[in-house]
């Protein structure tokens, strides 16, 4: 979590780095699964994306009013903003195959 | 005054309630839909689930003064905002005040990959920011059974419905919550499992190509309600559901009187007329005076100066009252001063339920003292004999709660031998039944009247004969000869016999007279002579017993002188016989 490319966020208008890969994850307060996600997250994306990612946590209990903005209904949801199109991922990202598949994030495809 | 906060002005039965403001649907529930719980709402595509939804907020924020929120899982704000425009909604107008808030949540199912446990928190926070937001009293879910398309994992999905509805408890909401109706079952995801407070049911169908809208209170707990299926209506103001008749009968009982407009009929009606607030029915086959009768009682209300309303669903306005004028009922003038309003309208035009509500629209705004619906049998070809029942139940149930004193006119089939069993729907619920027959006899047709039924009040029991003359119906006097009640020209022609039969009777007795005074007359002329015979008699009597004196006296006499002339003794003149 403390990693370089890892941002929580407070406000709405913190800028992005501009990165290929642009991904929100939406989290409810620090539970099991919300670290889970996050772990998981992290580790897909260095295994496949390495430097090329940037993650904007969004703690839905403390900033409620993002929820409406992404559509966001079930939690934890993985929002991939970039590369478009847009892509929702839900759960705990445990199975990665389907993340994988969810973020369209197969070798070879990757390109920026 | 801690004891008197404890009862609440909405606590009834138990159970608090939380009043929607539709029409009908707060009464047949008792109040409105149970406060601070969950109330499914369930029914086919298009059958008014989201407009009751959205209603039970706009009428909660202006009304109530309770704030709400919707959540919608089918249509945008926009496109809830120009829908339930046309009924006179300002959405944007209530979110600017801050009373609403419109939360529009778009699931697509190809945008959604799952991947591991997810619950469904989002929503709640989304939720709960939005209450907070306004202080929402009032929370609408539409249709929540969206997520089950939305989401692969029941398990899931029905665990945080479960959990959802539990929270929306705590958090002290009434909340609607919309749900398709399934094939054979409640709900098609079975949510009902989890709503059981208070479940309504709604449905669209189409009988006989008209469409009817039905609303039924499948359960609710711990209360009263209405377990009928009632029609109910969107229309321009919105949901209205059309119980009318309320579930009790607490209806006033006016003593007044209201004039039939004949006055020799508010004579059979116990000398005047009907009770203000009844109901009548005024039934006859074609041609028997129905509406003219009608009509008379229309003018009778405009000219105390009451407005009555008058519907008409054969004629149109200007036929009634071109056709009135020809019994000398000009109708025209009070609609010009505004005393009397018609509605005309075929009743084909709308289903049953649209001119139910019309009429009661009409009534409230035109608050009319009388009303007419001529002919109510007409309706009959909208509506089941069952639905046009209920709908006149309904109607008069309107009518007397607002001391409405209505006409219902109704044509009977052609078969007049038994015309009392021809109304057994709605005669039953009428204060008053005026049959109007066909008298056929001698080879015309003459119209008659009766009071079959007047609750309340001594009434006639005759048939009385009645003409459409150019001013107006006038009742003509019994007239029951020996073969019975006589009308038309028989009753002219026995009314002329008996008058040449009264004259002949009349010359009779004054001959009778006349040979009685002729008899006294000769009598005492002989009675006279006779006098005067007798009293000749007596003079002759009375002259010969005065000769007879004289006589036996001269006898005497003549014996002393002759004794005397013979120088005899002294003789005693009693022995002269034996001399």
């Amino acid at each position: 979590m403390k990693k370089m490319n890892i941002h929580k966020t407070r406000g709405k208008h913190e800028r992005a780095p501009r990165k290929a890969w642009n991904l929100r994850l939406y989290i409810a307060g620090d539970t099991s699964r919300s670290i889970a996600a996050l772990t998981n997250l992290q580790k897909i994306c260095d295994q496949y994306v390495p430097g090329q990612y940037y993650v904007d946590v969004v703690d839905l209990s403390k900033s409620p009013q993002l929820a409406a903005g992404d559509q966001i209904v079930a939690v934890p949801t993985l929002v991939r903003r970039l590369p478009p199109p847009l892509k929702r991922i839900i759960g705990d990202l445990s199975n990665s195959e389907q993340v994988l598949v969810g973020l369209d994030l197969r070798p070879g495809k990757v390109s920026i | 005054m801690p004891r008197a906060r404890q009862v609440k002005p909405t606590l009834r039965n138990g159970i608090a309630k939380c009043p929607t403001g539709i029409f009908g649907l707060d009464q047949i529930t008792d109040g409105g839909l149970p406060k601070g719980r969950p109330t499914l709402i369930c029914g086919t595509a298009g059958c008014g689930k989201t407009i009751l939804g959205m209603e039970f907020l706009v009428r909660g924020a202006n009304e109530f003064d309770e704030p709400g929120v919707f959540m919608a899982f089918e249509e945008t704000s926009q496109e809830l905002t120009q829908n339930v425009a046309s009924m006179g909604f300002d959405l944007p107008a209530l979110v600017a005040q801050k009373k609403l808030v419109m939360d529009y949540v778009r699931i697509e199912r190809s945008e959604i990959e799952e991947t591991g446990e997810y619950d469904l928190e989002g929503l709640f926070i989304r939720l709960d920011s939005a209450i907070r937001a306004v202080g929402a009293k009032r929370v609408v879910l539409d249709t929540i059974e969206s997520l089950f398309s939305g989401f692969s994992n029941t398990n899931i999905l029905r665990a945080e419905l479960r959990r959802l509805f539990g929270w929306l408890k705590a958090k002290g909401v009434s909340a609607v919550i919309t749900a398709e109706t399934g094939d054979g079952t409640i709900t098609r995801n079975g949510i009902e499992e989890y709503v059981a407070d208070c479940v309504i049911l709604l449905d669209h169908r189409v009988e006989e190509q008209s469409s009817i809208r039905r609303l039924r209170v499948l359960k609710y707990r711990g209360t009263m309600h209405g377990t009928n299926e009632y029609p109910f209506l969107i229309g321009k103001t919105g949901f209205s559901v059309l119980p009318l008749s309320s579930l009790k009968l607490e209806h006033n009982a006016p003593v007044e009187r209201v004039s039939t407009g004949v006055p020799r009929l508010d004579t059979m009606l116990g000398g005047k007329g009907f009770y203000r607030g009844t109901s009548i029915l005024l039934s006859g086959v074609a041609g028997t005076g129905k509406s003219s009768l009608a009509a008379h009682f229309v003018q009778a209300a405009c000219r105390r100066g009451e407005r009555a309303l008058y519907m008409a669903s054969e004629q149109s306005t200007n036929e009634v009252i071109r056709n009135m004028r020809s019994i000398g009922i000009d109708l025209e003038p009070w609609v010009k001063r505004g005393l009397l309003r018609f509605y005309a309208a075929r009743p084909g035009t709308y289903g049953l339920e649209k001119h139910l509500v019309t009429i009661h629209d009409l009534t409230a705004e035109f608050n009319p003292k009388v009303v007419v619906i001529d002919p109510i049998t007409n309706f009959g070809s909208v509506g089941t004999y069952s639905e046009v029942k209920s709908m006149v139940t309904r109607l008069i149930d309107m009518f007397k709660s607002r001391e409405i004193t209505a006409m219902f006119t109704s044509l009977t089939s052609g078969d007049s031998s038994a015309p009392e069993l021809s109304e057994v729907g709605v005669s039953s619920q009428m204060d008053a039944w005026l049959l109007l027959r066909n008298l056929e006899s001698n080879g015309e047709r003459n119209r008659g009247l009766y009071v079959l039924k007047s609750r309340g009040m001594a009434h006639s029991n005759q048939i009385r004969e009645f003409l459409l003359t150019d001013h107006g119906v006038q009742l003509r006097d019994v007239y029951v000869g020996p073969s019975g009640l006589l009308t038309g020209s028989a009753r002219d022609a026995q009314e002329a016999k008996e008058r040449a039969d009264a004259s002949e009777r009349k010359q009779q007795a004054l001959r009778k007279e006349f040979e009685l005074r002729q008899k006294r007359a000769q009598l005492e002329a002989e009675i006279a002579t006779m006098r005067a015979k007798f009293a000749l008699l007596e003079q002759g009597a009375l002259r010969d017993s005065r000769d007879m004196e004289s006589r036996e006296k001269q006898v005497a006499l003549d014996r002393v002188e002759m004794g005397r002339i013979r120088n005899a003794d002294a003789v005693s003149t009693h022995r002269n016989g034996h001399a």
